[in-house]
């Protein structure tokens, strides 16, 4: 007997555990639910602190089969306070939660990816898939290579080189689809229903979503055991921001950290904010977009976890705020220049709303506040081909550099 | 004129195992109607008790979402595919 099981999170109806993410009666999301009673004196801060810095050592609370043992070190990334980030923002008390080296493919898809293999094995899959925007596409190649298991992986043509070669390299199967990130997840949607493989984000999408919330209870530890005021966080499909928040309940729930509200703030490029746009609007549900944003492991028009985001939003009492594609670019070169940290589009996204929110009023300056930094810039340096050219080399002589030296300090002084 | 409708896996324990239906309506409504004829046992798995599409269904007309074409306004043309697929999550 498990101390978790699939419930429907709209009728409630229990599924067990088996490799579905639709209830069979209504149709909406599962999602796992636990015996928090059982797992009350099991789970305590000296047992997790005892135990490796990975994000297995929240075991207990993410759904893995009896006596799991995980094939790598994922998570536990730093948390570490942004004064210089702050000052520009005109905050105070600011930390980064940086996932943009989140081992092994440096985003917090390796998070996800993690607990969905460990389900895909139990369940008995020899060949994992997924649709993706590129970072699951590459969670999901790395870590099927490193469990033996193949790999078959569907995103949009358009992706950045950079995420389709850190796919290819794993020896996944990777398949080009002429058509948008949504157009994608319905052929995989179809796919699903013909080929008995293991979807991450769809027939194993309930375990799969519980490992974002890894993010969440290490915010908490790594801040002392305690809970943040506010929260930034990207948004595309919706699924990671309700998962924190889920995260955070739960380590009140279990006594982890005392009980307090935390602001959820929602993160989106202008060019696709399906959610952002629905809270600004006050709506409940989602109108779907077409996506035209360089942010395109946030480019999700219809996103599915869009009514939970808006959701977990509103009931906290935060905001949602979206960014242009320039602010996009704009902020990750502050965030590199003021923290050297180097995130890729979304996190671009992230900082940008982050400096709205401020001027708006919405985040105080000395509320503490995380902002998620959940890929990396390696990934999307095309973004910035036109921001940083290439200096002419200099010969290897004393005088030559110091007269570029002097070129790059007083550069009007040496115009002929 | 005539349209076809691709019933995901997980109703087709509603219908019989049918998998695919080919139908005349002029709209979305109609369409419902009909399936409802069909299929008594599918409707509630489609529309919540007021009537409304249910949140988590995404209806789709050959490859498009319907939400793009008019949603309940759209006038379906003779050979158009129908698909009814769950949401699925982010990547």
């Amino acid at each position: 007997m498990s101390h978790y099981e699939l419930r429907c999170r709209e009728c409630g109806k229990t599924w067990g555990n088996q490799p579905l993410s639709i209830c069979d009666d209504c149709f909406s999301p599962l999602e796992v639910s636990y015996d928090y009673d059982a797992l009350r004196d099991v789970v305590t801060r000296e047992r997790i602190a005892s135990r490796a810095p990975n994000m297995w050592r929240y075991a207990e609370l993410l759904p893995l089969p009896p006596n799991y043992g995980p094939s790598l070190p994922v998570g536990f990334t730093p948390l570490f306070s942004a004064p210089r980030l702050g000052r520009n923002l005109g905050a105070t008390n600011l930390f980064i939660k940086n996932d943009a080296i989140c081992l092994p493919t440096l985003s917090f898809k390796d998070r996800v990816v993690a607990v969905a293999l460990a389900q895909a094995r139990n369940f008995g899959f020899d060949t994992i898939a997924c649709s993706s925007t590129g970072n699951l596409a590459n969670a999901v190649a790395a870590q099927a290579a490193r469990n033996g298991l193949k790999a078959w992986i569907f995103i949009p043509a358009d992706l950045e080189p950079a995420k389709i070669l850190g796919t290819q390299v794993f020896g996944a199967k990777l398949v080009r689809i002429a058509g948008s990130y949504d157009q994608v997840n319905r052929l995989c949607s179809q796919i699903a229903d013909e080929h008995r493989w293991g979807f991450v984000n769809v027939n194993l999408r309930p375990y799969y979503a519980e490992g974002s919330k890894t993010v969440g209870f290490e915010i908490g530890e790594q801040l002392g055991w305690r809970l943040p005021d506010n929260v930034v966080v990207p948004m595309a499909g919706g699924s990671l921001i309700t998962k924190i928040k889920k995260a955070f309940d739960e380590l009140i729930k279990l006594g982890l950290v005392d009980p307090k509200p935390v602001k959820i703030f929602g993160a989106q490029a202008s060019g696709c904010s399906p959610i952002s746009t629905a809270v600004k609007t006050s709506n409940v549900d989602i109108e779907p977009q077409k996506p035209a944003t360089i942010a395109r492991s946030l480019a999700i028009g219809n996103p599915a976890d869009g009514h939970y985001a808006i959701k977990a939003i509103r009931e906290s009492g935060g905001w949602a705020e979206d960014v242009s594609d320039e602010v996009v670019v704009e902020s990750i070169r502050l965030l590199a220049q003021t923290e050297g940290v180097f995130t890729e589009t979304a996190g671009g996204v992230t900082v940008g709303c982050a400096r709205k929110l401020y001027q708006q009023d919405r985040i105080l300056p000395d509320e503490t506040t995380v902002l998620c930094i959940t890929g990396n810039g390696l990934k999307t340096t095309d973004v910035l081909a036109n921001c940083h050219r290439a200096e002419e080399p200099i010969r290897p002589k004393l005088a030559e550099f110091e007269a570029f030296l002097q070129h790059t300090e007083n550069p009007e002084t040496v115009e002929v | 004129m005539a349209i076809t409708v691709q019933i995901p896996t997980p109703l087709r324990r509603l219908t019989g195992g049918i998998s695919n239906v080919t139908c005349s309506p002029a709209n979305l409504g109609e369409l419902f109607s009909v399936l409802d004829q069909q299929f008594p046992d599918l409707k509630l798995h489609l529309r919540d008790e007021a009537g409304e599409i249910r949140r988590f269904l995404n209806i789709y007309v050959n490859e498009e979402d319907i939400r793009f074409l008019g949603g309940a306004r759209y006038a379906f043309q003779d050979g158009d595919e129908v698909l009814l697929v769950p949401s699925i999550a982010g990547g």
